[in-house]
């Protein structure tokens, strides 16, 4: 079993070293990721302009920016394969799952990056003076975990179909609402420099949102990827 | 002893149906050419025998000395050639190699893997990014990605589609060898190419 | 047969809606909307419920015909969906003043027709008859999943207007006088039967009109 468990890891961090590689070598999605990213922030802080906003407000427009982030950057690990017909090289070497895992992980890191891009940025156009670092840095850790999960099996979906991406933000939103509230929440509430343990019941939820979509992710990816 | 068969396998593609209630069995050692007009479905047909595609109606069994093999370890029994399944372009000839034959259990080393690339005449272009290669080199590396995993039966599609007259020569050597050691099924719309295989399909509009 | 109990079910609700005292006095006659529109609210939930079961049996089965159980329930819940939120609004605006407030009731209907109209934006991204029961049957499981989620998150982050406690309390006790009850379980009964029937008969339909393409 540990000898699996092993083998199983080496493939995955195969596919997600060589997921960063092509990604490293024509920066398909990261540079137009950050500068979506980079706009979306320079368009709301224009737009609001001097007008004070609150804590609540503040934390809803930086998981906004996350989540448009997110439709634009996590799908072309998909599509990528599809639109230059490598899939079925992948089709054959490897366990769906394992394949599927190596990609969220890519997307994951992927978000993580951005986010030390953005995030800074966002404290600092918005002049968000964050209270309690710890429950802000976890509540932007898992809220980003529970975006990458239904965004990446999403992204496998619509990457078969002819629209692609337009259909991934229609999808995602009702499967992502429930991480956006609750981020938002938790978000604010860290800001405001609430003790950690009153943001438990946001990262309660988040976790167990993570742990459902992965499970049903990975029940449910082989049957997609083999459309 | 391999033995593939294929039980009443028909596909459709929507209103289209492509071929019906096709019913073959090989056993190893053993070659088959596919051969039929533009449109009869070669393509499709070898996609469903590997797994790529799932069928309408039908079944692909694939026996190893009398046990049936389940569906998930079909993969690793196939080795795929065709010209729409496509590298990554911005990964090197040894990448590519290094990277599917990892994910395929087929662990070499760097030496082993040159050593493969020589083989189909990519002496010296290990390190180049395949976006780069004229689409001759880029078929001989799918060669050597297929061969690289030591498959049973071997997949081609328009096997010498690209190739040069060495390319072609190499081609040759590889299908020989293949039809020792294990299954080749081709297809193809050229005729001449049928006298690679033993057997013969064809398939009709 | 049933059809004739329906039928008299039916015009007894309606007859019944109008007859009986409002239910709730406080709102006045406008309440009696009541008796359809929660109603129409459950039905479209019901819809979603069994248009995943039936995407599971595809699934499991590759039968088309359960593809086409699954995206019938799917189209009827669409319909009940959207009656339910127009029905919904119309109350707003004379209970609660304007038609639309971001009400955790609203939300989750308006999220619902959301999911419904994500999935057949997704069938109609797809040519292929297989790929689109796949791939469709795939969201719709998905979706669910998502629901207890959503239930969870939207009373939280959204205040309530809505009247909480009409149909049944904390202790899941049926909070309404038995007058109201009259009426309102008939209603939920008929129109569940209701659903039933023009499922059957929309499946019914499709399958001829694919039997006279093909023929």
């Amino acid at each position: 079993m540990p000898g699996k468990l092993i083998n199983w890891s080496t493939k995955v961090v195969a596919i997600f070293k060589k997921e960063i590689k092509s990604e490293f070598r024509t920066r398909y999605a990261f540079n137009s990721l950050v500068m979506f990213s980079v706009v979306t922030l320079t368009i709301l802080s224009l737009a609001v302009g001097q007008f004070a906003l609150n804590d609540s407000v503040k934390s809803a427009l930086l998981w906004v920016v996350l989540f448009f982030a997110s439709m634009s950057g996590l799908a072309q690990v998909f599509i990528k394969e599809e639109e230059r017909k490598t899939v079925s090289y992948l089709k054959f070497s490897a366990s769906p799952n394992l394949i599927f895992l190596g990609k969220f992980f890519f997307n994951l890191i992927l978000l993580f990056i951005l986010e030390i891009i953005t995030v800074p940025l966002f404290l600092i156009l918005f002049e968000v003076r964050v209270q309690s670092w710890n429950l802000f840095l976890a509540v932007l850790f898992l809220g980003s975990v529970g975006l990458a999960s239904a965004t990446t099996i999403i992204a496998a979906i619509v990457s078969k179909t002819n629209l692609k991406g337009t259909l991934l933000t229609i999808l995602s939103f009702p499967l992502l609402l429930p991480v956006l509230g609750i981020s938002i929440q938790g978000t604010k509430v860290a800001v405001i420099g609430a003790p950690f343990y009153s943001g438990l019941a946001e990262i309660k939820f988040l976790v167990s949102y993570i742990v459902v979509m992965l499970t049903a992710s990975l029940l449910l990816f082989e049957t997609v990827w083999m459309e | 002893m391999l033995s593939i068969e294929l039980e009443n396998i028909s596909k459709r593609f929507g209103e289209r149906t492509v071929f019906e209630n096709i019913n073959l069995k090989l056993e190893s050692p053993a070659s088959l050419a596919v051969i039929g007009p533009n449109g009869s479905g070669k393509s499709t047909l070898l996609k469903i025998i590997c797994g790529l595609i799932r069928p309408t109606q039908g079944k692909v069994r694939i026996k190893v000395d009398g046990q049936e093999i389940k569906k998930e370890g079909h993969r690793a029994i196939f080795s795929i050639v065709a010209s729409d399944i496509e590298l990554y372009e911005e990964l090197t000839a040894l990448e590519n190699l290094g990277f599917i034959s990892r994910l395929r259990d087929s662990q070499h080393s760097e030496i082993e893997l040159n050593q493969k690339l020589e083989q189909v005449g990519l002496k010296g272009r290990e390190h180049e990014p395949v976006g780069l290669f004229s689409s001759g080199m880029k078929q001989r590396l799918k060669y050597a990605v297929a061969l690289s995993v030591s498959p049973q039966i071997l997949i081609l599609d328009e096997p010498s589609s690209n190739l040069d007259a060495e390319g072609v020569f190499l081609m040759e050597k590889i299908i020989e060898e293949q039809k020792k050691v294990g299954m080749v099924i081709l297809a193809t719309n050229d005729l001449k190419e049928t006298q690679y295989a033993r057997q013969t399909y064809k398939l009709v509009n | 047969m049933w059809k004739l109990v329906l039928f008299l079910l039916m015009s007894y609700v309606i007859v019944a809606a109008y007859l009986n005292p409002a239910p709730q006095q406080s709102l006045g006659e406008v309440s009696r909307i009541f008796y359809f529109h929660v109603p129409v609210a459950w039905i479209s939930v019901l819809a979603f419920l069994v248009s995943m079961l039936n995407a599971v049996r595809y699934l499991k089965t590759r039968d088309m015909l359960y593809d086409l159980k699954s995206s019938s329930a799917a189209q009827i819940g669409l319909l009940f969906a959207f009656l339910a939120t127009v029905s919904g609004s119309i109350w707003a605006s004379v209970s609660w003043g304007s038609y639309w407030n971001w009400d955790p009731r609203q939300v989750s209907i308006f999220i619902l027709l959301l999911i419904y109209g994500a999935y057949f934006a997704l069938r109609s991204a797809i040519m292929e008859n297989e790929k689109k029961a796949t791939l469709s049957a795939v969201y719709s499981i998905l979706s669910f999943i998502a629901v207890p989620f959503l239930i969870f998150v939207i009373p939280r982050v959204f205040e309530s207007l809505h009247p909480a406690t009409s149909v049944v309390d904390e202790n899941l006790k049926i909070t309404m006088s038995p007058r109201v009850s009259l009426v309102f379980f008939p209603s939920l009964v008929g129109f569940t039967v209701l659903f039933f029937w023009i499922w059957s008969l929309q499946v019914k339909i499709s399958q001829a009109t694919e039997l006279k393409k093909g023929g």
